[in-house]
């Protein structure tokens, strides 16, 4: 057969971070070819490059599609060629109904007049072909997920698809509507449509796939072919995990103490959707000194059970018991957790992290302003000297503390961020993927100021998506899936298959068992 | 990292100092610049002592609500309601003097209290419900405006007692009468201020210096602070030649360094700013957002009761169409001042200043006599004018 797609050689670097490096990468007319990684292997930005979100000249190698090199201004111009994307993020909008989203960057209209009976009939046979079942004026907004995603097929096949690339299409979607999607995607490749498909569930992958490609560190380090040899998940996972670890992490000796920070039973659920139970019964502790990693997929709850400890900074219907030095206390507020020293430094370091337009200074002290005032009033040689303390002591590399943070490199953010959370005198300091977007030089650095931090006896709590990261810098690993912990780890007993095994495991059994029977194997030592 | 820090210490290099802090003085150049052509369009008229007076009083209360509206929008919120609430508020001061003959000490402090809780009313819906603060004061604006003419049924009333018309007419005491016309009491407390203003300049340019703080270049400091000090100086003198001191440009004054102070110096102002500039990271921070945001609309609320209070003792009288338009020209002046309308930027000196731009536009042009249509035509135009080129200097 012949490639519908190559592209050779490509390349792709952000400020300091080379996110593609020498990629190859081709599909063929009709085939399914799934493209696995960890977060952070590259492959959202292989998509985008592909799609032409980042245009022609901003990255380095060639795009043939068709017998014939392409060179995509934008998404229109892939779009034009049948290569249609659907994000993670559904881009439906919620209080249109299913035809006029379908319909909507090109209704069929006469004069700029639509023509709401061919719109009615063609999304009737869209419907049909990707099989939901719904009137066509329905909104989308009452539709669940699952069809949410078909809507989106739909509108792809109303473009004349011929390379449809899913990302993670069955993140959010249960057993029976992801067995639908992937039915479907076998049913397009018998009619000639190829499929990109990325996708953390490996069952899935192994059961449609035609080809896989495993993305790791920008590299593409293997390419599987499914037809000639059957490929199974303990295959993919080494070729997705399997790096050189060495001196990527500063050394440390690790000091452990008591308990600082203990949760018990602890539960959260959705603000919107007050039935959907997110943090599912959680037992967790840190000890002084500790440095403890919960790993876990996007989407896992690792983020909203941080935030929800976090003086219920997320969530609704919270409940369970926290536990700081032996006393117990209740964190009904952000201002509470401070002060009963907790501290949370988000994975959003500009939304959520930072006040942007504002410089060094006044981000370092916003948490603890009271400390350098006094009666209300900022004595501003105060809060200078301390906004100086800390540019030297966490090397923040600033022309001085007056600069705003949006002109700071990633890494000299997340420094800022750390310092702001350092200056409140925390116990347990809880970093979300504190090294998120970060370039490998500035993470070495990260990581030595958690190990600081550690040996002056603070409980460290580390999220991250990254295994090699955990696995590098934790003395404790918990595993979490689908809001509940589902593994355990120490150090020494910790691997990437382990952590993706427990993971997968769970995901397997989800079907079948509740949450609660899951995290068996994730009670506390 | 590397070409970040080149690329800044190109910015730093000398003589770009002034183009680096063209938009702190920008406003303050054309509020100059405006003045000049004034002055020399209406052959003097403007700068002369009467006018003076008469600008410091007839923009009085604009000043004050800019004050409070430039919290309101710092936080990233709006309040359309001010002119209707200020219309309120002074009607309820015309019943409660006139008609009830209520002591006017007393019925000044209920009138505040009224404005506060309105304020929190309109607050309350704004901060903990997360109704959009357009919609809130827009509904507030029809209430109040409602409410004021039901108050005074549809008529005019006055003309309250002598004590509460000091306030907008009143001029401070004299402590040496025996001096002519020249009020030295008033010029005395100029000079005072001008030396004043120059100290404290000075002494935190020093004390910045001392720790080791990058300040403007010596020749500039020099210079600004002449020109302060002539300018505070020459404007004493102009008013003291007619007759003193206003005391609503005493309460101005001391209401203007006031919100500067707590805007630049305090944990509440710093708060304020944060909320505007990422109300997200500002909460995840310890800050409570929603609180902020409630105390903002309530102050927002007695600055607009204490401007009804003050428009009405100046016409003597309320009616039921004072305070009409007051908001549109009090969020203009903040604008002009260069906030922005994404919150987290504003400052109070900006908003003063946008205040008389407006003040001299409105005076200047109506000595010329350029009909009240033209007027809005112009008003509207510099508005536009004055935040295109912020814009513009932000992207560049």
């Amino acid at each position: 057969m012949t490639a519908l797609l190559e592209m050779r050689g490509v390349s792709k670097g952000f400020a300091g971070v080379q996110a593609l490096r020498d990629v190859n990468f081709a599909v063929e007319a009709g085939q399914i070819h799934a493209l696995v990684g960890e977060n952070g292997a590259g492959k959202s930005t292989l998509m985008k490059v592909l799609s032409g979100v980042y245009p022609h000249g901003s990255y380095e190698g060639t795009i043939v599609f068709d017998g014939a090199e392409r060179r995509f201004r934008g998404v229109s111009d892939s779009e034009a060629l049948g290569i249609i994307i659907i994000h993670q993020e559904l881009a439906l909008i919620p209080l249109l109904s299913i035809a006029e989203n379908i319909f909507l960057s090109h209704p069929p209209a006469r004069y700029g007049v639509i023509d709401r009976d061919a719109v009615y009939t063609r999304t009737k046979e869209l419907l049909a072909q990707v099989g939901l079942h719904e009137p066509p004026d329905t909104l989308v907004t009452d539709l669940g997920i699952g069809k949410q995603q078909l809507v989106e097929i739909a509108k792809a096949l109303s473009k004349r698809v011929r390379l449809l690339i899913l990302d993670e299409p069955t993140a959010s979607l249960n057993e029976a509507d992801s067995a639908a999607l992937l039915d479907r995607l076998i049913a397009f490749r018998d009619q000639g449509i190829a499929s990109i498909l990325i996708s953390h569930k490996l069952n899935e992958v192994e059961r449609v796939a035609d080809r896989i490609t495993v993305l790791r560190d920008g590299f593409t380090v293997d390419s599987l072919d499914c037809r000639a040899e059957p490929v199974d998940e303990q295959r993919i996972i080494r070729s997705m995990v399997n790096r050189d670890l060495a001196q990527r992490f500063p050394e440390r000796a690790a000091n452990i103490g008591e308990n600082v920070l203990e949760v018990e039973n602890w539960s959260a659920h959705h603000p919107l959707h007050p039935e959907r139970k997110v943090v599912k019964n959680v037992d967790f502790h840190v000890r002084r000194g500790e440095i403890v990693g919960i790993a876990g997929l996007m989407g896992a709850g690792r983020t909203e059970f941080a935030m929800s400890l976090f003086g219920r900074a997320w969530g609704t219907g919270i409940s369970g018991h926290i536990t700081i030095d032996g006393r117990e206390v209740t964190l009904s507020s952000v201002p509470a957790a401070i002060e009963a020293g907790l501290a949370y430094a988000t994975e959003d370091r500009k939304q959520l992290g930072l006040i942007l337009a504002d410089d060094v200074r006044k981000n370092i002290t916003l948490a603890s302003l009271a400390k350098v005032a006094s009666r209300g009033v900022i004595d501003d040689f105060r809060e200078l000297a301390a906004a100086n303390h800390y540019r030297t002591a966490m090397h923040i590399r600033s022309h001085d503390v007056y600069q705003e943070t949006a002109t700071l490199s990633g890494g000299n953010q997340q420094k800022v961020v750390l310092s702001k959370w350092l200056m409140t005198d925390p116990k347990v300091l809880i970093l979300d993927e504190p090294t998120r977007g970060i370039d490998v030089g500035a993470k070495y650095e990260i990581y030595r100021i958690i190990n600081e931090l550690a040996a002056a006896g603070k409980g460290i709590v580390v999220i991250s998506s990254e295994m090699p990261e955990l696995l590098g810098i934790c003395d404790r690993i918990y595993v979490m899936n689908d809001g509940a912990f589902v593994g355990e780890f120490d150090k020494a007993d910790a691997s990437q298959e382990k952590i993706m095994h427990a993971i997968m495991r769970n995901r397997s059994l989800r079907d079948g068992v509740t949450a609660n029977d899951a995290q068996a194997t994730g009670a506390p030592l | 990292m590397s070409d970040k820090t080149a690329s800044l210490a190109e910015e730093r290099r000398p003589g770009s100092f002034i183009k680096n802090n063209l938009r702190d003085y920008g406003m303050l150049l054309s509020l100059f610049a405006i003045m000049a052509f004034f002055e020399i369009a209406t052959d003097g008229t403007l700068l002369q002592p009467l006018n003076l007076t008469n600008l410091v009083l007839q923009n009085s209360y604009i000043v004050i609500m800019a004050l409070g509206m430039l919290l309101v929008i710092v936080t990233g919120h709006i309040d359309l309601s001010v002119g209707s609430v200020s219309g309120f508020v002074g009607a309820v001061a015309a019943v409660l003097m006139v008609r009830h003959r209520i002591d006017p000490a007393i019925a000044f402090a209920a009138c505040l209290l009224l404005g506060a809780a309105i304020g929190a009313a309109q607050g309350y819906w704004v901060a903990y419900f997360g109704i959009p603060s357009f919609i809130v004061t827009l509904a507030g604006m029809l209430v109040f405006k409602g409410l004021a003419l039901a108050v005074l049924e549809g008529q005019s009333v006055g003309p309250f007692p002598p004590t509460f018309q000091k306030l907008s007419s009143g001029f401070i005491p004299e402590l040496f009468p025996d001096f002519g016309t020249l009020h030295p009491t008033s010029l005395l407390i100029g000079i005072a201020l001008a030396f004043a203003m120059v100290y404290a300049s000075a002494r935190g340019r020093a004390r910045e210096l001392s720790h080791g703080i990058e300040v403007e270049p010596y020749a500039f400091f020099l210079g600004k602070s002449a020109l302060l000090a002539f300018v505070v100086l020459y404007f004493t003198y102009m008013i003291a030649s007619h007759r003193g001191l206003p005391n609503v440009l005493v309460v101005m004054t001391v209401l203007i360094a006031l919100y500067a102070f707590v805007t630049r110096r305090t944990v509440i102002g710093r708060h304020i700013y944060a909320v505007g500039g990422n109300a997200k990271a500002a909460k995840l921070s310890g800050i409570r957002t929603e609180r902020l945001t409630f105390l903002t609309f309530v102050n927002m609320g007695v600055l607009a009761a204490l401007a009804g209070l003050v428009f009405a003792a100046r016409l003597n009288t309320a009616t039921p169409k004072a305070g009409t338009g007051f908001e549109l020209d009090v969020i203009a002046a903040c604008f002009i001042g260069g906030a922005s309308a994404y919150g987290g930027v504003g400052r109070v000196g900006g908003a003063v200043i946008g205040a008389m731009i407006m003040g001299v536009m409105n005076n200047g042009m109506s000595i010329l006599g350029i009909g009240i249509d033209y007027q809005q035509v112009i008003k509207g135009l510099v508005l536009l004018g004055a935040v295109c080129i912020d814009v513009y200097n932000q992207r560049r």
